[in-house]
This record gives C-alpha cells, structure tokens and sequence, in this order.
C-alpha cells in the first residue's frame, strides 16, 4: 500500500491564458468568453513519448490544487492521499495534471473576474457555461502542454462528469477513464439540492443581482448553500460517527445558536467558504452540473460503440447524492458498447465524500488499473 | 485435486481445453479470477468477469482483468446476442436463484456455454447420507449445511434431464473425480461434470420457415 506520509513537497499553481478576442472561446450557448484563463498545477515529469499523462478533475469546490504544499500552507491538496510518489496516481510513474474550470474563482477565469468590455466583474453578465465548455477549455491547455493522447482522465463527482464529457467529446484522446461517484445525467433530487443552494444565494439581500463585488458579500446565502451542500456528502452513518448528538462546550446565549456539534460544525464550514468561494460561482457551476447531460438524452452506449476507451469505474454503497445505480448505468453502457470496463461498488459509510476519504481500496483499484492500461498503451 | 506442478485444477484443465483461442469469453461468477486469466495467458482470449463478492473483485483487478460488480441473477440483460464466444457458469450455476432465467440468458448470450457443476450424486457423498445419514460434505461440496453458498443440489443426470427437457443441446460433457477425467457411470463416480451447451437453433428456425 501507499505511503501516506510521502508528499510531492512544494507545488505552485499556474495559469494558462487562452482565446483572446477576436479568436475567443465559443460556448455551447453560442456567446463566446475571452480571454479565459485556467488555473492548473502539474506534479511529476512527462516521460520523452508523453504517453503517461493524466489529467485529475475536480467537483464543485475543488480547484487545480490537487497534491503537495503550496509555500507556507499547513494543509496539502484536495487529493494529496490519492497524489503523490508511490500512491494511487503515482508521480514518479505519471505526469499528473490537474486543471480547475472555466466559470470558477479559484484562478481561472469566472464571474469574478474582470469583464474586458466594461473593466468591472463579469457579474451576471457572465455567460452561462457547461460542462462541456469546461472541457473544451482544458482541452486547450492539454494542447499547450504538447500533450496529444492522455493515459487517463480521472475525478469524482462533478469531476467524473468532466470525465465523462472528455471520453465523449475527445474519445481520441483518451486512453481510459476513472470515473468515480457520478452521474452521465442529474437526477431531479440533484437538481433540487442544487436548487435550494442557489435560492438561498439568491436570497440574501447583499447578492443584489450578482453585483456585490467590492462591497457586502452574500455570506449567509453562501453558507446556507455550504451547509447543505455539506449535508448530502455525508452519510446517517458518517454524522452519528462524527458528531452524534453531543452538544456544544460552549453555547452563546441566543435560543437557536448551535447547540448541537453537528450545527456548529455545519455553521463554520458554511461561515468560511466565502472566503475561498465565489457565491457567482456556486451559481454558474452548480447550473452546469444540473445541465450536464452528454448524450441529450440518448444514454451512453451509441457514443461508446467501438470507442477505444477503458474504463474503471467507482460507486459507493453509503452514497445517497450519487447513488451506485447512477454508477452502474454508466457500467451498463459500457456493457452494452462492449468497452472493456471495471466496475466496483465499495463498501463505505462516508457517503458521497468517500472518493476523497476510501484511499485503500481506490489505490488497489486505481493502480492495478493503470498498470494495465499503461501496458496496453506500450503495446500499441 | 489441484495439480501439484502446476497448480491448476483439473476442471481448470478442461475448460482451458473447451475454448477457442482467442476467443471472447463472459465468466458468470468468476471469484477472484484465477480461470478468466489462465484464459487470458494461455488462449489470450478477450476476458469479462462478473462477480458480486468485492474481495474477489480486489483479485481479480490485482490479475488485470476487467470485472463488473454485479449479481448475475440480474446481470445479463444488457448485452446483446451471441455477444461472447463463451459463457462460463463454473460452479457458479447453483449458486444462482432463478437457474431458468441465468441459463437462458446465458445461453442468448454466449454463442457456447459451458457449465461446471458438483455431482450430489458422488459415491461418497451417497455413502455418507445413506449410512452415516448426513448431509454430504465432499471435495466438490465443501461445505457444511449451515455455510454453504450453493442454493440447488443436483447430480449430473439432473442436469443432463434439464436440458433434455428445455431442449438445451450439449455439445460435450466430461466427468471429472479426484484425479482427472473419468468415463466409466460418471453419475456415481464423478464429483464434477463440466458441460458445453447451445441453443437450440433450429425449432426457432423451423417456426420462422
């Protein structure tokens, strides 16, 4: 097994600015966004074939911050316990990259950045953007990166469904994908969930129609929209593990102020994501993700038919957010499109989170199934 | 049972023997995969698995082979017709809680199936309900009543009846005891007996005429 104490080190992330007007970006919707910048970080070195790079996708909230240290940080990456010298995606064997997405806060360009027509934030003005938008973006930065053929793409959630969209849009380009507690289409649940976060955004009096750059932020909204959000990645038996009904040490003297842990813990992850996420943000991308839906509606296994791409592909049992059998269609298609396929439903109780916790089983599951595709790639 | 050089089990031999090189091969029930890839070293053939326990499927990625997490009471209706050369029940099929369904799949599936199931009908195992009285626990039905996975009990002329009766063809049959194929009263004399099945084609040819 892995060692988990051994970490990449120091990293640092980059940008990659792309698509200025007049050659800007155009988007699914038709509007076109430029320039567009991508934050990105790259750990491990790309081998003379350049045939052993892989590109790490992230959900909702993550960004290109993947592994290692960034200078003077106490905390790693996102994935630094799936990243790193002789883990799951081992760094001395692969180049790894992790990119964040277009319509994002976390470097690259958002509704937060500055609109070139009128020098303020996009705001609203920002055009709505897809998942597929996401993609197409990276594919530029692949492109600048010199890279032609990726070993693999691989992420969870929002980050499988990126996953997703690069076997159906570059099926060319990719060798295999990871896939991991995901959707090819969200489910009304899904949307709903994503619903009550942006009302709650919406409903906070500083949003004022996006326009609150430089001035109050939407900070309840976004942290009702958090806590939420924080809610449906665990599992029943994740939170009676983590906070059972134990109450606080201290409680103010407010009647409704948290007393339990579990409301306290809720309320300070839901009072401190402003300060690394854009309300905007959490709009545009959670749109994307309830628009996601690759094939329109079709089901995958036309676009796989004969497709050269293969597949690991993970569930787990306690996740009620992605639930398995959102997993086992995507499985089925590959079944039905004859791909050459690994599926695997873990046992875990961390619920939806479990593919940023469940480092064990992932790694045997993720090593052994690079190995072979990387044999495969040597052999052809 | 196993062979003391190699390390292969006899009813492993002769499957190896039953398929083609190359070929496409479904294995229903593979656990930890040690047939599927002594297909894939020796015949090469393409390999799926299915398997519902995880710990099997943890062996089975560790050997590279593609598996698919699933029961295979359920697990067939998505693949298409004849879509593999070979369909492999190897001590799975009695296992399975609705034989009919499986077997009919199976055999929609696969262009040949070929079955491996534990004779109840064994010497030893007559010898040990008829004179000690208890349930037979044998090299072929390892297990006690309380712990074994196995949900039918049948010898191999129930099965050859079955088929008979669900006009299921069996291209090959060879019978296996302790130390390899045997010919002489199979039903008494064999633990295992390892089938090679087809559809029967030609009464839905006759109906299409």
């Amino acid at each position: 097994m892995a060692d988990k104490d051994k970490s990449i080190g120091i990293v640092e992330t980059r940008y990659y600015t792309f698509a200025e007007p007049p050659d800007a970006l155009v988007l699914e919707s038709g509007e076109t966004l430029g320039p567009v910048t991508l934050a990105y970080e790259t750990y491990g070195k790309l081998n003379s074939e350049k045939t052993n790079a892989i590109l790490i996708l992230h959900a909702l909230t993550g960004d290109a911050h993947a592994a290692g240290f960034h200078k003077g940080d106490k905390h790693p990456g996102w994935w630094d316990n799936m990243i790193g010298p002789g883990k799951a995606f081992d760094t001395e064997k692969y180049f790894l990259i992790c990119s964040n997405v277009i319509g994002g806060c976390r470097g690259s360009t958002g509704p937060a950045s500055i609109n070139p027509e009128t020098e303020r934030p996009y705001g609203l003005a920002f055009p709505l953007i897809t998942i597929k938008d996401m993609v197409n973006a990276q594919a530029r930065l692949i492109d600048h990166l010199g890279i032609d053929k990726l070993l693999c793409v691989a992420g969870g959630s929002m980050g499988g469904m990126q996953v997703l969209q690069w076997v159906v849009s570059y099926p060319e380009r990719v060798f295999s994908a990871i896939p991991m507690a995901t959707t090819i289409v969200h489910s009304p649940q899904q949307i709903a969930f994503n619903e009550v976060g942006r009302q709650a955004i919406m409903a906070d009096p500083n949003w004022d129609d996006g326009n609150y750059y430089g001035r109050r932020l939407p900070v309840k909204g976004l942290s009702v929209a958090r806590m939420v959000g924080h809610i449906t990645y665990m599992s029943d038996a994740s939170m009676k593990d983590k906070f059972g009904r134990r109450e606080k040490n201290e409680k103010g003297p407010f009647k409704f102020g948290a007393a339990f842990e579990v409301e306290g813990y809720l309320q300070y992850r839901g009072d401190n994501f402003i300060k690394r996420f854009d309300p905007n943000s959490y709009l545009y991308i959670t749109k994307a993700i309830d628009n996601f839906d690759p094939s329109d509606g079709q089901g995958l296994t036309g676009i796989l038919k004969g497709a050269p791409t293969r597949f690991l592909i993970i569930a787990f049992k306690s996740d009620w957010l992605y639930p398995a059998y959102q997993s086992q269609e995507i499985a089925r298609s590959c079944k039905r499109a004859g791909v050459d396929t690994i599926y695997c439903e873990l046992n875990s109780t961390y619920g939806h989170d479990a593919f940023l916790v469940e480092v064990d089983e992932q790694t045997h599951l993720v090593t052994h199934f690079l190995q072979r595709v990387s044999e495969g790639v040597r052999e052809t | 049972m196993t062979d003391r050089k190699t390390g292969i089990p006899p009813d492993h031999k002769i499957i190896r023997e039953l398929v083609d090189p190359s070929s496409s091969v479904l294995d229903l029930g593979c656990g930890t995969g040690e047939l599927l890839s002594l297909l894939v070293k020796e015949k090469h053939v393409k390999a799926q698995g299915i398997e519902i326990d995880d710990k099997a499927i943890f062996e089975c990625v560790a050997k590279g082979l593609s598996v698919f997490h699933d029961d295979i009471d359920t697990g067939l209706p998505e693949y298409g017709d004849k879509s593999f050369d070979f369909v492999i029940l190897n001590q799975s099929l009695q296992q399975v809680k609705k034989i009919d369904v499986v077997l009919k799949e199976a055999l929609r599936v696969g262009r040949k199936v070929i079955v491996g199931i534990p004779n109840f009908a064994y010497i030893n195992a007559r010898f040990q309900i008829f004179f000690k009285g208890r349930v037979p626990v044998t090299p072929s039905l390892p297990f006690e009543w309380y712990n074994t996975p196995n949900l039918h009990f049948l010898s191999l002329y129930d099965f050859i009846e079955y088929c008979r009766k669900q006009k299921i063809i069996i291209d090959n049959a060879c019978f296996l005891d302790k130390k390899g194929q045997i010919r002489l009263l199979p039903n008494l004399f064999a633990q295992i007996g390892i089938f090679v099945l087809r559809e029967n084609k030609t009464d839905k040819e006759n109906e299409s005429v």
